[in-house]
């Protein structure tokens, strides 16, 4: 059985070692060795203000895009797994539609529904309003990642919630528990598991991203994503510090996750919530 | 019956796929196993050659029909992500086309093939203004494709007439327009216009002016809608931003869109660019490669090349046979007078190039 279980292991091993391991250990490397070996170098220039600051402000970014979608998600989310039968379905699938497009491609729409001649302000200056000015904006970038990252808050929250047995919310019902209190007390700390798997599948590509600066931000502010794929891409020798970037930015993210995984365990979390 | 069949058909396949990576036909992939025809891999900027759309020349198609060679094609948006490619040797490449700078730091780092021009006849078409350029001072390694200039594009009815008199960089730092100007999304074009606009070389080797430079282009960065490369067509055409810097050759694409959409180029000089065919180092199929960078030196194909993608021929033979309006719009072919002004990039030193990129991100992230 065990034997078994190894050769069937066997092609995924393989696929993360090629794939994840090595790419990994490739980072690793480069972030540490330059032409004269092994060097701090790489890793202590970030500290300067052209890195420092684009890491800064693609974690403030983040954090925006990650609590906007948190308090858009949960209601959604909330609403869904309290819909029934073919309205549930159909609700999970409009969450999901936008997802089977490729993610450049949506945001390459969103850049022409927001631009100041786009479909949006068109609309507006038909009726009579007053156009919005959002594209090129640290704004449209946040939209950018809100509109293209929600579904991955929704969908964990969703799940979790619709596991949550009627029974127990009856209970605290039957016991004198109003709407509030059986939402604060039962179902914010049971739905804990999926906010934290929401929150990081937010947070982490958020904090990555590239391109959507680029298309909806104007260029005008490089975020870390940016600043890595042109280190790569565009500079020669450039890679190092990419590598050392990317580095910094996974060990960051490490850390957020193992501090929420924290949150995930204790016990009161959801006063903490709340 | 069936299932034996099916595994007959399947083991066959899987024989057939593996002989096919045993004899070594990788680059065509499976339909490659059954087309012995040598294969040639040109790897070439997007959108720019001839491909038979709109009743045009397939050049590609031509050259296989002509040589009975398959050509592997491919196509870059960059010359950094070229470089890299050959530099890093991952993939297989015979025929570049990188521009004037990167020609000449792969010369230096010889990634290129010399030339045998014995094989290349119809060099003798290019003409002399194209050759014996700095990044190939002896015309060893490459063969000018197609060269231009850039400058600057406007929207005539948002942009005052006064404003264009001047035929000037200034209208990019225009306070007038603010929010309505897009900018080149890469250092080496933005740096470019600031250090015309100063009035210093873009090949400069002096730090103060690549700081001058900067400041300059910090300036301009409040005015600045967006800083972007291809976005400009759709940007321009749908009057989102009434100025953008870009290639000269595209004034047609962006006319033909939106009619209103002007060119000029610089009075201060500008860049003048040069893509040129060049050949792969340690290339297993030099004669090809040479049959095809001749091909593309054949006029009527040197002409299709031209009109398909509006860039300037280098080509003497083609450019006569251009329509008249082509050959006497100032925009693809300008007087001496302006082009005297305009200089060719140079592969900058690495200290520079370092500078330039340090400059770029803190424009970038300020």
């Amino acid at each position: 059985m065990n034997k078994k279980s190894s050769v069937l292991a066997a092609p995924y091993a393989l696929w993360m070692l090629l794939f994840t391991v090595v790419p990994l250990g490739m980072v690793v490397y480069f972030a540490f060795w330059g032409e004269n070996g092994f060097t701090l170098e790489y890793i202590k220039s970030i500290a300067e203000t052209q890195y420092a600051r684009p890491l800064g402000v693609s974690v403030w970014l983040g954090l925006i895009a990650t609590v906007i979608c948190l308090l858009l998600g949960f209601p959604i989310a909330y609403i869904i797994s309290r819909a029934k039968g073919i309205s549930q379905r159909t609700m999970v699938m409009l969450i999901m539609l936008p997802q089977w497009m490729n993610f450049l491609l949506r945001t390459y729409a969103l850049m022409s529904l927001l631009e100041n001649n786009g479909l949006i302000n068109t609309w507006l200056r038909d009726v009579g309003l007053e156009p919005i000015n959002i594209i090129n904006t640290r704004a449209a970038v946040v939209l950018g990642m809100v509109y293209d990252f929600l579904p991955f808050m929704v969908l964990p929250i969703y799940s979790v919630l619709t596991k949550i047995d009627n029974r127990v919310t009856e209970a605290a019902q039957d016991l004198g528990a109003n709407g509030f209190v059986v939402f604060r007390r039962i179902i914010l700390p049971l739905s804990v598991p999926g906010i934290i798997s929401g929150i990081t599948m937010v947070f982490v590509p958020s904090v990555s991203s590239f391109i959507i600066s680029q298309l909806l931000g104007g260029g005008k502010e490089m975020l870390i994503g940016d600043v890595i794929e042109m280190m790569f891409v565009h500079v020669e020798g450039g890679r190092n510090i990419g590598a050392a970037l990317s580095l910094v930015l996974m060990a960051l993210m490490l850390i957020c996750m193992t501090l929420m995984n924290h949150f995930d365990d204790s016990e009161d979390v959801g006063g903490l919530m709340v | 019956m069936k299932k034996t069949l099916v595994s007959l058909v399947a083991s066959l396949t899987l024989l057939s796929v593996l002989l096919c990576f045993a004899t070594g036909c990788s680059s065509g992939g499976i339909t490659g196993c059954f087309d012995d025809r040598e294969v040639l891999n040109v790897y070439n900027w997007g959108e720019y050659i001839s491909d038979g759309e709109d009743d045009s020349l397939d050049v590609i198609e031509a050259f296989e029909e002509k040589y009975n060679i398959r050509v592997n094609y491919t196509t870059f948006a960059s010359n950094e992500e070229m470089y890299q490619k050959i530099k890093s040797g991952a993939g297989n490449y015979d025929v570049i086309i990188p521009s004037d700078y990167m020609v000449e730091k792969m010369i230096n780092e010889g990634l290129l093939e010399k030339l045998d021009f014995d094989n290349i006849p119809n060099y003798k078409y290019i003409g002399s203004d194209y050759k014996d350029l700095d990044y190939d001072p002896n015309n060893e390694y490459s063969v000018p494709y197609l060269w231009g200039t850039v400058g600057i594009f406007y929207n005539s009815t948002m942009v005052d007439e006064e404003d264009v008199e001047a035929q000037s960089w200034d209208l990019l730092w225009n306070e007038k327009y603010s929010g309505q100007i897009l900018m080149f999304d890469n250092p080496r074009d933005a740096f470019g216009i600031a250090m015309k606009k100063l009035g210093y070389s873009q090949n400069s080797t002096n730090e103060d002016e690549w700081e001058e430079a900067y400041d300059l282009l910090a300036e301009q960065k409040p005015l600045v809608q967006a800083y972007v490369m291809d976005q400009i067509f759709d940007k321009m055409a749908n009057e989102e931003a009434a100025i953008a810097p870009y290639y000269a050759g595209d004034a047609r694409i962006m006319s033909a869109e939106n009619p209103d959409i002007k060119f000029y180029l610089p009075v201060e000089g500008s860049n003048k660019f040069f893509d040129a065919m060049c050949i792969v180092k340690g290339t297993e199929h030099k004669e090809a490669a040479e049959k095809f960078i001749d091909f593309m030196c054949e006029a009527d194909v040197a002409l299709a090349n031209s009109e398909y993608v509006c860039y300037s021929t280098p080509h003497t033979e083609a450019y006569k046979m251009l329509d008249k309006d082509v050959r006497n719009n100032k925009n693809y072919y300008p007087d001496s007078k302006v082009l005297d002004r305009c200089e060719v990039f140079c592969n900058l030193p690495a200290d520079i190039n370092e500078l330039e990129n340090d400059l770029w991100i803190k424009l970038k992230t300020k």
